[in-house]
Parts: structure tokens; C-alpha cells; sequence
């Protein structure tokens, strides 16, 4: 066995961390950057770097690395790729000894993961493109709190996506007549309405009196329409205590499902109510306030798909993804690739649709995709399209904004949908066919066909920021 | 104000419930879309006043493997015919999910 002795000083990193022999163990946590050297700096040096500060390293050699076996703890660089169409970055694969992080802790990954190592000098941009978590890790965390199935039993909805609404304006409805609100939304034909995020327990609004007021609409819509309905009660709060306390009350008065903000609210926060609501029987809907902050430049910061398997390890039943369609940033093969890492067991490598590698979930169940922002009656054949059954479709201004109010604009939207599911069961072409399927439906539901009039021009057009690297040349 | 028209909600029963009535044709679309699924065919039926909780009557037992269409729009007729009061649904049990994969009422009583 080779004898270790100590030599202070300045080592280049690839000394130590660039291993292009190295293969990656089932049990390790690997890590796909795009990284930005600083000029002068060549790819293989920036690649150890980058796993150097990620994980056991530190600028200079101290004598306290002898006490421990660091070959078994460090990250290994281990790959480098070309990114297509950028000549100026280049893709860095590291692997992560699983014996790293503590169980069950997304904080404690991504405290190394996305540490220090993202202000680190010798890059000039870094982002986390893609994280495989092996199995052995997957195991440790608690999950969604129910999952998709669980949640489809819950309430009652088989075969066709689930249908939402964001209640505004956002901020500075009483509580009275914001729980008329979601009555009207929820008679009309919604399953869900939804807290916007920046509603917590402002003074216009207090979170007791929105829960309660909230609670009378949803349990009347529900005896009306024999339907069953929820209405997720942002419970995202200054502290934990405050949190819990929130949800305790939600639980209290016999709501199905509350909701958090992950990012904001914090990963900490965030699993522990996860926890809480797996046995409390509460469904969990998440948001992602602060995620394009992080995720929209293509060079710096954390993919999405990152972010989504962090929520899923982390735990909730929804997730926001964006809609592809509406007024929101999202590519469509790459949403159409983190839809898939947020519901399936086993994901397969996928760089069409930017999926760096294979990740398995083992026995974790799957998380409904979100999509919110921007969308109305003429998206639904596309959106149906897009994310199949198993997601959340919320059309805030598209059922709020209808002319003849909340219910109408529910029932608009629910009549769209299921004429959508319907035409699609029968094999029909709903992207190619939408706009007969929506006329036709619109013969039977006078509300439809005024939503169809209202928004008939409305399109959100713009090219996406953040694309996938494809190459251009 | 005059154009404006009051909305009336209803009873409704879950999936496909804000659409009319299927016809026979329709009904047999969808069920022929279970199947390409994989999905085993049921049905059950309630009164409509116990229509809200998760259980209603299963009319025999889930048609495991059925692949024709005829054989399960049959029990659906004789299910209705025994029972004209009652709400009727197919359902979709996908084992794989350990879930429905769909379910909708085909007969919303008389």
C-alpha cells in the first residue's frame, strides 16, 4: 500500500480530483455542471475544481487529510463533455461517495452539491444540470406524502387531469369574499381553487378566517355537486411553529389538502411538513416561487430538473412545471422530460429532452405536475396533450375572467376538459382537431362557447430564454 | 346585465358528468379505449343519494382480462335493466397502478 506523507502547499486539483478512469459506482450521487471556466483555466483543472469544492477539498493541502482516507470520501470528476452549440462551456460528470451526505437530506446534498464551490473564482459560470440519485439514497428519503394514486383515491377523480384555480386578485380580498370566490369556482365544476403564494396572513386577510371561510365554500360546493373538492390552504409561514400551527388548523376543520413554497419556505421546512402531512393525511401542494431566479440563465444556477427531483425526494404531491403554452418560460421536450422525473419510477438517460441520466425511484410515488400561468379554454387540447392525465391543470384568469364569473368560467373549462379527455380516448388527434372538439362541445354549454369567444386571440408567443443546448452549427 | 346569464350547478358525478349523456356509440369508444389499455373493465352502481362515498355495489365481479367490447356493453345493459334507478359506472382498474385508470357513469338513473 502506497505511503501518504505530508507536503504543505498548493496542489493543482486534478491531481487529487480528476480520475477519467473512474467509474461510478451504483451507490454514488452523480452530478452533471455545466461549467464556464475563467480563460486560461484548462477544462480538466476547472472539472477537479468544481468537485474538489463540492465536495472533501479545500484551496491548499492541510495536514488533517492524512487522519482520514480521502480517496473514499472525495468527488471524482470523471468525465467532460462538449456542449453543443456553446464553445465556451463544457459539461464536468461528478461522482459523490454516497457515504457524503447524511440520510434523508436534501439540505445536507445540496449544501455540498450547490455550496461554496458556485462562487468559486476559477469559473466564471456554473450550473447544476442533472443529479442521478442512486437508489440507496432514494430509500432514505420520505417522498411525496401520498402520491399520485393515493391522492386519485382520496378524491374521487379517475381518468382525465385534475382541474384548479388560482383565486384573485392575488392580494387584498377579505376573507368573506374571498372564500365567495371559491365557492363559485368550485360549484362550477373545479376540483381544486388554490391560495396564490404571496397569500400567507396578511392583515387584509388573516389565515384563520380564509381557512374558515374557505372550508364553508368547499364543504357546500361539495354537497351541491356530489363532487369532492379541495382548496390548497397556503400554509408557508415566518417560522416552523407557525407552519405546523396553520396546518394543524387545516386538519382540524377537515381540509383535504394544504400548500407550501418550497424554495422560499425552505427544503428544511418543506420535508418536515412533508412528514407531517404523510400522518396527518393531508395532500400536499407545492409551489415554486424563487425557482427561475435559479433556473432560467443557461449557464448559471440550478436546472429545473433538479429542483423537481429535489421536491420529490423532499416530498409533495403537486408540483408546479410551467404549461409550455401559457404566459411562463418552458421548453417543451425539456418540461415534457422533468414531467416524466416528478411521476414515473424509472427514467431513462434522455438528452433530446435533457435528462443527463438514469434515475431509478424505486418504490417512491409520483408527484401530480402543476400546470399554472396564463392558460385558457383554447390551450386544452394542448395541455391535455402535453401532460396526460396525471397533472393539475389551473386556469386562474381563465375561469376568474370569464364573463359571466367564477362558476361559468369553471364549468367552461371542465366542459373543455372532458370533451378533450373524451375525443382523445377515442383516438382522436386533439392538437390537430382541438378547435372542432372545443366548437362541438360548446354546443351543449353556453358558457363554453363565450370562453371561447373571450379569449380567442390570446396567445403567449415568446421565444424560450433557457432552451435546451442543441447544436446550431 | 341582460347578456349575463345566471349559472345553475347540479349534481354531478365525476369524471365525463359536464358532458350529455353518452350516447351507445360514445360508451363503446371508451371502453374500447380501457381495453387497448390494459385496463380490467368493472362496473357498480348506487342509489343516487349514497352516490358521494367511495363504495357503491359491484355488479358481479371485475371482468379480468375481458377483450371484448360487446361482452362488457352487455353487463352494462343488464346491470341498468335490473336496476333503472340507479346510477351505473364503468371502471378501468389498472393493476399496474394499483389504481383506476378511469371511471364514469354511463347511466345517470331515471
Amino acid at each position: 500500500m502506497a505511503v501518504k506523507t505530508y507536503s504543505a502547499g498548493v496542489k493543482d486539483y486534478r491531481q487529487t480530483y480528476w480520475t477519467p478512469e473512474y467509474t461510478p459506482r451504483d451507490t454514488d450521487i452523480l452530478a452533471c455542471f455545466k461549467v464556464t471556466p475563467q480563460p486560461g483555466v484548462d477544462r480538466e483543472e476547472a472539472a477537479a475544481a468544481v468537485a474538489a469544492e463540492s465536495s472533501t477539498g479545500t484551496w491548499t493541502t492541510v495536514w488533517t487529510d492524512l487522519l482520514t482516507d480521502l480517496d473514499h470520501y472525495k468527488g471524482r470528476a470523471y468525465h467532460i463533455e462538449d456542449v453543443p452549440g456553446d464553445d465556451e462551456c463544457f459539461y464536468a460528470f461528478i461522482a459523490y461517495p454516497i457515504d457524503l451526505f447524511e440520510e434523508g437530506s436534501v439540505v445536507n446534498v445540496f449544501t455540498s452539491l450547490v455550496g461554496n464551490v458556485f462562487g468559486f473564482k476559477a469559473v466564471r459560470a456554473l450550473r447544476l444540470e442533472d443529479v442521478r440519485f442512486p437508489i440507496a439514497y432514494v430509500m432514505t428519503c420520505g417522498g411525496p406524502p401520498h402520491g399520485i394514486q393515493v391522492e386519485r383515491d382520496i378524491m374521487n377523480k379517475y381518468g382525465r387531469p385534475l382541474l384548479g384555480c388560482t383565486i384573485k386578485p392575488k392580494l387584498g380580498l377579505s376573507a368573506k369574499n374571498y372564500g365567495r370566490a371559491v365557492y363559485e369556482c368550485l360549484r362550477g365544476g373545479l376540483d381544486f381553487t388554490k391560495d396564490d403564494e404571496n397569500v400567507n396572513s396578511q392583515p387584509f386577510m388573516r389565515w384563520r378566517q380564509r381557512f374558515d371561510f374557505v372550508m364553508e365554500a368547499i364543504s357546500k360546493a361539495e354537497m351541491e355537486t356530489g363532487e369532492r373538492k379541495g382548496h390548497y390552504l397556503n400554509v408557508t409561514a415566518p417560522t416552523p411553529e407557525e407552519m405546523y400551527k396553520r396546518a394543524e388548523y387545516a386538519k382540524e376543520i377537515g381540509a383535504p389538502i394544504i400548500m407550501h413554497d418550497y424554495i422560499t419556505g425552505g427544503f428544511c421546512a418543506n420535508t418536515g411538513l412533508a412528514n407531517w402531512c404523510r400522518e396527518n393525511g393531508m395532500l400536499l401542494h407545492i409551489h415554486r416561487a424563487m425557482h427561475a431566479v435559479m433556473d432560467r440563465h443557461p449557464r448559471h444556477g440550478i436546472h429545473f430538473r433538479v429542483l423537481a427531483k429535489i421536491l420529490r425526494l423532499s416530498g409533495g404531491d403537486h408540483l408546479h412545471t410551467g404549461t409550455v403554452v401559457g404566459k411562463l418560460e418552458g421548453d417543451r421536450a425539456a418540461t415534457m422530460g422533468w414531467i416524466d422525473l416528478l411521476r414515473e419510477s424509472y427514467i431513462k438517460e434522455d438528452r433530446s429532452r435533457g435528462i443527463f441520466f438514469d434515475q431509478d425511484w424505486g418504490s417512491m410515488p409520483g408527484v401530480f405536475a402543476v400546470a399554472s400561468g396564463g392558460i385558457h379554454v383554447w390551450h386544452m387540447p394542448a395541455l391535455v396533450t402535453i401532460f396526460g392525465d396525471d397533472s393539475v391543470l389551473q386556469f386562474g384568469g381563465g375561469t376568474l375572467g370569464h364573463p359571466w364569473g367564477n362558476a361559468a368560467g369553471a364549468s367552461a373549462n371542465r366542459v373543455a376538459l372532458e370533451a378533450c379527455v373524451q375525443a382523445r380516448n377515442e383516438g382522436r388527434e386533439l392538437e390537430k382537431e382541438g378547435k372542432d372538439i372545443l366548437t362541438a362541445a360548446a354546443q351543449h354549454s353556453p358558457e363554453l362557447k363565450i370562453a371561447m369567444e373571450t379569449w380567442k386571440e390570446i396567445k403567449f408567443e415568446f421565444d424560450t430564454v433557457d432552451k435546451l443546448d442543441v447544436q446550431h452549427r | 346585465m341582460s347578456e349575463i346569464q345566471s349559472f345553475n350547478q347540479s349534481e354531478k358525478y365525476e369524471t365525463f358528468s359536464y358532458l350529455p349523456q353518452m350516447t351507445a356509440d360514445q360508451v363503446r369508444k371508451q371502453v374500447e379505449y380501457m381495453i387497448s389499455k390494459g385496463w380490467n373493465p368493472a362496473i357498480e352502481h348506487s342509489e343516487p343519494e349514497n352516490a358521494f362515498g367511495s363504495f357503491w355495489y359491484m355488479w358481479k365481479l371485475p371482468m379480468f382480462g375481458e377483450q371484448s367490447v360487446d361482452t362488457v356493453l352487455a353487463e352494462v345493459e343488464a346491470c341498468k335493466n335490473e336496476h333503472p334507478d340507479h346510477l351505473v359506472r364503468v371502471i378501468g382498474y389498472d393493476n399496474f397502478a394499483q389504481c383506476q385508470g378511469t371511471s364514469f357513469v354511463v347511466h345517470r338513473g331515471e
